[in-house]
């Protein structure tokens, strides 16, 4: 049934004009739940929409369906709880390899699971029981994405990107209308963009696509940890992996996607990248930040040291099947990014004093990820924004200035990649927040500094959010107690973190403790622009948000380690940031309290890197922090503590800074996860 | 005719009165909506479908309860897919007990939890038999006559 039109239409119709006269009649709907009543309504509701829709009750037979059948769905919908596999990991996996957009439905409405959701990528979440209302009108997403996709190709001002050049003359046989036409014509000149991406500059004949298998991501990514995520270059890449017919352009598409893709996870895990952090630590602290800031930076630097080679495993598995697509950044990127925010914490260092304001964060990001087309942006944005995007969305669209919308905003979106980055405003968060954003955000802490900064931090927003989000917010969840294992809390420095975390879901209170904590750290300008916000901006929902997430994503590194079982994709996110944290994640389990577990794993990634003042806080507290774990495993939304192992570390650091904290229950629905412990 | 009238007319109420009892919410009326001619079975079919998923349910349920300590995230997450089951059948009153349960599943209350369970089971069984005995109805009633009446 799915129509496989090389058009890539919707249309059951073979002419060009008649699909687009049809659209959203037609729309090819690959709906997947496990429970047959509500898949058989399903099938009725879409039928009824004009859909196309073919129903599978197994994510690994949807999967499968995905793959024989690239081109012949244009959306998946998929519930959340199925038994074979969580719907999330189906999302990201989609979302990897066939870049499709994905809704998310579920009978379960809390807010951590929609978060996940949004963090993970889904382009919109439905609650069951759906209603037919709500299936109508799914095919914006697919436009949207079409839409995104092309912009973000128009937009990468990489390399492969230069390649593409429009095609009009192929557009031509497409739609008759407008609206279809570009829809159509996006969508072709997406998929011919796919091809010339990997096609050599000189080269004036269409060179095959270049399939990024297992095998050949695992040679380019040891390639890239052997020359150092910092001096790895397409060129020398190109050289070390030593593979006939590849080129440097193939090369530098997709260690684009690699650092998106590591951004994301860094967020969680700032793993032994020591020597970034001790490299950090001398840099005076973004002033006032605080030590939140310098712990994420700190974690975010190991973050972004994380070893390649979990990370290669982890992204191997996940991004060799995606044949690097384009639009995936994810996964290849965040690598880069984060050890490109080494390069960049420099960078915050300098902007940051005292101004938590975007502006210094801008400069990280900034700096960061120039390689990040808007594409990674997205990418990170959809790590932050698992972090973020309940903040962000609260806050994006609440707050103010820039600072937190950028941020949120992305984050709020994590629809399509490029659709964040589109909806990040301009630019600023493209590139930056995404590298930067993704350490720090993986941590967790970061997510949620980030996420508090405001998103709107601009761009650091966007780069911390997408950091974090992907890592903690996703990983977090309930389902996957394992997958943060460690989360809890990032070392060290992610106590500060979690402190800011705390403070973050604190919201109000919070805000005036991160800014302190940031103040304190000042090395982690991601933070630093999370914690501005905070203070500037109280968003409440939106820190508490971010917390969440940036404890989940430091958490989701820190699982790196442990859990690395976990969804591949969730686990890079996090792993990265568990790698970070010898916190236990005790939390991290616990339902996906986001911010936590993103603190824990990032304690690199939480980058909130307060600083070496947090580090110390965290060394300290992490003994502290391990007893006083937050009890907040509760699923509730908790922001801290549980997810975090760091938890205890945060709490303990939060309590330092700030007594104030009050129990996080802010939007986020936190227990109450008792900011009080947690040392500001 | 007289017959056929008159068995519409019960049908009618037989409907009427399970909702009037709290036994079936909106969502069964959506699912009436959604039949047509392509589909004239289409609410019996469903409602038989979720009969067969559930009762492997609630027996996977029953065994977990049996278990000693319980293990309630486990209790939690088969109550879960029970219920998104019966929410999308409409089923009212099985429904909310299937959120009691899963309260007190998040607070640990293992009484709680049976307690609620075989109130549940009452319900999940009175439901059932209701919507037997009246497809039963509508299908000697004439197939075009159930589900699309108005409410």
């Amino acid at each position: 049934m799915n129509l496989n039109n090389d058009k890539g239409s919707m249309s059951t119709a073979s002419s060009s004009v008649t699909v687009s006269d049809q659209f959203p009649a037609g729309l090819r709907v690959l709906v997947v739940d496990d429970d047959p009543t509500c898949l058989r309504i399903l099938e009725k509701m879409l039928g009824t929409c004009l859909y196309e829709v073919t129903k599978c009750n197994r994510a690994e037979i949807a999967l499968d369906m995905l793959r024989t059948n690239k081109n012949g769905y244009d959306i998946v919908i998929s519930d959340v709880h199925m038994p074979d596999m969580d719907g999330f990991k189906l999302l990201e996996q989609v979302g990897l390899e066939m870049d499709l957009p994905v809704i998310m439905m579920s009978a379960d409405d809390s807010k951590q699971v929609v978060m996940k959701g949004v963090t993970h990528g889904a382009c919109d979440y439905l609650i069951k029981p759906v209603r037919i209302e709500a299936l109508k009108n799914i095919w914006q997403h697919v436009v949207r994405k079409r839409k995104n996709e092309w912009k973000d190709l128009e937009q990468s001002g990489s390399v492969e990107e230069g390649d593409r050049q429009p095609k009009p003359s192929e557009e031509a046989d497409y739609s008759s209308s407008a609206n279809e036409g570009n829809w159509r014509t996006s969508k072709r000149r997406k998929d011919e963009e796919e091809e010339i991406e990997e096609r050599d500059d000189t080269s004036t004949l269409k060179k095959p696509r270049v399939v990024w298998s297992v095998e050949l991501h695992q040679q380019f990514v040891s390639a890239v940890n052997q020359l150092g995520i910092d001096k790895a270059v397409p060129k020398k890449i190109l050289e070390l992996m030593n593979v006939p017919g590849l080129t440097r352009e193939n090369v530098a598409s997709h260690l684009q996607k690699y650092r998106l893709y590591l951004r994301r996870l860094s967020g969680v895990s700032p793993h032994q990248g020591n020597s970034f952090i001790s490299s950090h630590s001398q840099e005076p602290p973004y002033g006032s930040l605080s030590s939140l800031s310098g712990l994420d930076f700190q974690t975010l630097a190991a973050t972004g040291q994380i070893p390649a080679q979990s990370l290669a495993t982890l992204q191997a598995a996940g991004l060799a099947r995606s044949a690097a697509k384009p639009g995936l950044p994810m996964p290849l990127v965040d690598q880069r990014n984060i050890f490109s925010f080494d390069n960049q914490k420099l960078r915050f260092g300098e902007g940051q004093p005292q101004h938590m304001s975007s502006g210094k964060q801008m400069n990280l990001l900034h700096g960061i990820p120039t390689t990040m087309d808007s594409k990674q942006l997205v990418n990170l944005h959809h790590s932050a924004q698992s972090l973020g995007s309940l903040n962000m969305q609260a806050s994006a669209h609440g707050n103010p200035s820039g600072q937190s919308s950028p941020l949120l905003m992305q984050m709020a979106q994590p629809q399509s990649r490029g659709q964040i980055l589109t909806e990040t405003s301009g630019g600023q968060v493209p590139r930056l927040p995404t590298s930067v954003g993704h350490p720090i955000l993986s941590n967790g802490a970061a997510g949620a500094m980030l996420a508090i900064n405001g998103i709107g931090e601009n761009s650091r927003g966007t780069g911390y959010n997408s950091v974090s989000q992907t890592s903690s917010v996703l990983n977090f969840p309930l389902n996957h107690s394992a997958e943060l294992p460690g989360n809890s809390f990032p070392l060290g420095s992610t106590p500060g973190i979690s402190a800011g975390m705390s403070t973050l879901t604190t919201k109000g209170g919070f805000q005036e403790e991160i800014n302190s904590d940031i103040k304190g750290s000042g090395g982690f300008m991601p933070s630093y622009d999370i914690f501005n916000d905070l203070q500037q901006h109280k968003p409440h929902n939106w820190e508490l948000q971010n917390v969440g997430f940036a404890f989940d994503a430091s958490q989701h590194s820190n699982s790196l380690q442990a859990s690395v079982d976990v969804t591949p994709s969730v686990l890079v996110n996090q792993g990265y940031s568990s790698s970070q944290r010898n916190v236990q994640n005790s939390n991290v389990s616990a339902m996906g309290k986001p911010i936590f577990s993103v603190g824990e794993g990032s304690e690199h990634g939480i980058a909130l890197n307060v600083g070496q003042h947090l580090n110390s806080l965290l060394v300290d507290n992490s003994t502290r922090v391990k007893s006083e774990r937050v009890t907040d495993t509760s699923c509730q939304p908790t922001l801290l503590p549980q997810h975090f192992g760091q938890e205890d570390l945060m709490s303990a650091i939060l309590k330092q800074q700030q007594d104030g904290l009050g129990p996080a229950e802010n939007d986020f629905e936190f227990d109450g996860y008792s900011l009080d412990n947690i040392p500001v | 005719m007289e017959r056929n009238q008159q068995l519409r007319r019960q049908l009618a109420s037989m409907r009427q009165s399970l909702f009037d009892q709290g036994h079936l919410d909106e969502q069964f009326i959506l699912l009436e909506e959604l039949q047509d001619d392509a589909n004239p079975n289409f609410v019996e079919e469903v409602v038989t479908l979720h009969y067969r998923d559930s009762a492997r349910l609630i027996t996977t349920i029953e065994r977990a309860l049996e278990k000693s300590p319980l293990d309630f995230n486990k209790l939690d997450g088969y109550m879960h897919q029970f219920k998104g089951s019966s929410t999308s059948i409409g089923a009212k009153k099985v429904k909310a007990e299937s959120t009691q349960f899963r309260e007190y599943c998040e607070a640990g209350n293992g009484e709680g939890c049976m307690k609620t369970f075989q109130l549940l089971k009452r319900d999940y069984a009175t439901l059932r038999r209701k919507l037997e005995a009246y497809f039963q109805l509508a299908r000697q009633a004439g197939p075009n006559e159930i589900a699309c009446r108005p409410k």
